[in-house]
């Protein structure tokens, strides 16, 4: 008798593009949140799956704060050329230039909440109806509640007490004018998941995620890397590490990991043996108990 | 790129499994033993839950505060709604999900149901089948998991007996009897303690089964999903329009049962027309065979008019195509169901307004009775209904496949999901 089975990332990709698939139907105007992470990157080669042989019938948002690592940049440049996918930038320094936004203090300024401001305003300007993120329910304890399609009202907030039930595979993304949605389709990830299913697929991926020397600070516990955005502190010093990066965000709060990781089976060995989450190395979920669930009903990604 | 050195994890496949119980009977507990001798759970958040029990006043580290993820949640010591945690084996990737057992029990069990494969139902040693453990099983049954795994937990509280267990197991085989639930594994527990969860328990050596982990990845899914009865909803319609692929058409879904080849012949519903399938395919890669549930791109040899919401069936194996349609419903909301009322439906990938037209009887979940005398359908009531769509619907029982059989009810001014229905 034939085998039915499938692996678990078949299953997974296979919900992915059943989801984006759902939003492209039942939405009119969805955007891809890209911010030039893994998990984002995953995305858009799942929407080039789903959409094939057309072009990603929605464009890319990128929220720059500014502080991005140059190697992000250019790799999301080379990305969206080889894709053929339509590229939207807006950044956090034109919201705190026109005062929607106001620039934290300190010795490392974060622009980490104010990303939330720039990206509501280009919600509204583009009237997108519909945003997809990589959000995974496995990051964070405020995620593990999260739907896949998620529902945020005319201010772009969430109500995690007030959702709706998602049942079978059955989406409800019915709303009033100017609301929108939230859609997850990597939730049922893991950050292993993301990492086989790469290998899997050999998608591209920046090179700072392999092992590479770079200067750091040692702040609070978290490697940060030098950069213009950071002001040492009194006792502080850079350092030569050989680091790699397990997560990409901000300069400014993305903390690096000792590693010797050369390759992808390299990294899922590690990955396998590591006690740590991958937030681990996130000064912006280190602030509250709460500070994922407050962020997210702000309307952050 | 190099050889993978161990790709094993290409041959891993996927539990879903949903949990049901109150505070008191251990779940918490068993969910974080899981997690924690799998390893799944990770150093820096286990600081973060030692902090916060400490900071809670807790005597002991509470591994509830893992999957009690918002606010109100851990301020109120209460679970509020579906929490998704996850783990895996080198043979298998698991996903649970995990649903309070006091609040909203029906709604969140009947969620968090609607996609497992198998149930686990937690018996307290001291106390046996009690009223909750009747409700979380006619739960799970009503829904078609196939697969129930009866945990007797606190087995150190009751010195570890094998009558305990036996006449628990006793009991609860015959009321299952009336359940329709084809696999049911019993497995006697501490959740505390360990044993027999991850690890063999050498307090039951009379107990010859396999560990709740064990069983988890032994279980034989690969028999659950509808392989007979070929159904392809149309999502989305794959138009190019580029130089390359000029006259390129391709039907975008996911196939919810049965399988299809290339060169097989479909029947478009509702149109009736019928055609070849040309390809089956997704990027670059070209399939000979697909089966659910499998997301592909198919392309047909004649071009004929086709858009969401149509289905492409096999011509001796149609589902039934109706109006009116008797389901089982489940209700979601605070606002009762209206007979006469109208609501939107959702069902595969298409959207019809529907009529309510008789509530027939409501289901006394924690007896399994009918109760024709009260017919008021509330928030997480459960009855049989009867409702008119505006157009037909194709369809198949709930029992023979879950993705066809199911449809929720949406309210039409509010846009809130208000009931979920299993059709019989």
């Amino acid at each position: 008798m034939t085998n039915y089975n499938l692996t678990h990332l078949k299953q997974l990709e296979s919900e992915a593009i059943y989801i984006m698939r759902e939003v492209a139907a039942q939405f009119e105007k969805p955007v891809l949140l890209f911010s030039g992470g893994k998990d984002s990157i995953v995305m858009v080669h799942l929407a080039q799956k789903a959409f094939f042989p057309a072009k990603i019938p929605f464009p890319l948002l990128h929220i720059d704060t500014g502080h991005n690592f140059v190697e992000t940049l250019d790799f999301r440049d080379e990305m969206v050329e080889r894709v053929g996918a339509r590229l939207i930038v807006r950044l956090v320094q034109d919201s705190i230039d026109k005062g929607r936004a106001v620039e934290e203090k300190g010795p490392n300024p974060s622009r980490n909440g104010l990303q939330t401001i720039t990206l509501l305003d280009a919600l509204e300007e583009f009237k997108f109806d519909a945003a997809f993120g990589g959000g995974r329910r496995d990051e964070e304890k405020a995620r593990a509640k999260e739907r896949f399609f998620s529902h945020r009202d005319e201010f772009g907030q969430w109500d995690p007490k007030n959702q709706r039930p998602e049942l079978w595979n059955l989406f409800n993304g019915k709303k009033q004018i100017g609301e929108h949605f939230r859609v997850f389709p990597l939730s049922n990830w893991t950050e292993m998941d993301v990492w086989q299913y790469i290998a899997q697929e050999q998608i591209p991926i920046p090179y700072i995620y392999f092992t590479h020397q770079r200067e750091v600070v040692n702040r609070n516990g978290t490697l940060l890397s030098k950069c213009d955005f950071i002001t040492l502190l009194k006792d502080e010093f850079y350092e030569q590490k050989q680091i790699r990066f397990r997560t990409i965000g901000d300069m400014t709060c993305t903390g690096a990991v000792e590693s010797s990781a050369n390759s992808l089976e390299e990294i899922i060995e590690e990955i396998a043996a590591s006690r740590v989450t991958e937030r681990g190395t996130r000064a912006d979920d280190k602030r509250s108990e709460a500070a994922m669930e407050d962020r997210k009903k702000q309307g952050y990604f | 790129m190099t050889a993978l050195k161990d790709n094993s994890y290409l041959q891993m496949d996927l539990l879903r499994f949903t949990t049901a119980g109150s505070v008191d009977d251990g779940k918490s507990t068993l969910i974080g033993r899981l997690l924690y001798d799998t390893k799944s759970i990770f150093e820096d958040q286990l600081d973060a839950i030692e902090e916060s029990s400490l900071k809670r006043g807790d005597s002991y580290v509470n591994l509830a505060l893992l999957t009690d993820g918002l606010r109100a949640e851990r301020e109120q010591g209460i679970t509020i709604d579906v929490a998704y945690r996850y783990f895996a084996t080198p043979k298998r990737k698991f996903i649970i999900a995990d649903t309070p057992g006091h609040i909203q029990y029906t709604r969140n069990m009947v969620t968090g149901a609607s996609t497992a494969n198998l149930a686990i139902i937690l018996i307290d040693a001291r106390h046996g089948v009690v009223e909750q453990t009747c409700r979380h099983s006619f739960i799970a049954s009503l829904l078609q998991i196939k697969h129930i795994v009866v945990c007797v937990n606190k087995m150190d509280l009751v010195d570890f007996k094998e009558e305990v267990f036996e006449k628990i197991k006793k009991d609860y085989s015959e009321f299952s009897s009336s359940l329709s639930v084809p696999d049911i594994h019993f497995i006697p527990i501490s959740a505390l303690l360990g044993d027999n969860v991850v690890d063999v328990s050498e307090n039951m050596p009379w107990y010859k089964g396999g560990t709740l982990l064990y069983t988890l990845e032994n279980v034989n899914i690969s028999g659950d999903l509808n392989y007979q009865d070929a159904r392809f909803p149309v999502q989305w319609v794959i138009r190019p329009q580029s130089n390359e692929f000029h006259d390129f058409r391709g039907y975008a879904g996911r196939i919810e049962g049965g399988t299809f080849n290339v060169g097989d012949e479909v029947v478009v519903l509702p149109s009736g027309f019928t055609s070849k399938i040309k390809s089956i395919e997704m990027l670059n890669e070209q399939f000979q065979q697909a089966f659910s549930p499998m997301s592909v791109t198919m392309t047909l040899e004649n071009e004929i008019d086709i858009s969401r919401g149509d289905m492409l069936v096999k011509k001796d194996n149609p589902p039934k195509v109706s109006q009116d349609i008797e389901l089982m419903i489940c209700w979601l909301n605070e606002k009762k169901l209206q007979v006469g009322g109208k609501y939107l439906v959702k069902h595969t990938t298409k959207e019809v307004k529907c009529m309510i037209k008789e509530i027939k009887y409501k289901v006394d979940i924690n007896t399994l009775n009918k109760k024709e005398e009260d017919l008021t359908i509330g928030l997480n009531d459960i009855g049989k209904i009867l409702i008119r769509t505006s157009n037909p619907l194709f369809v198949d029982d709930y029992n023979k496949n879950r993705f066809t059989g199911s449809l929720i009810i949406i309210d039409e001014f509010t846009n809130e999901t208000l009931g979920a229905g299993m059709i019989l």
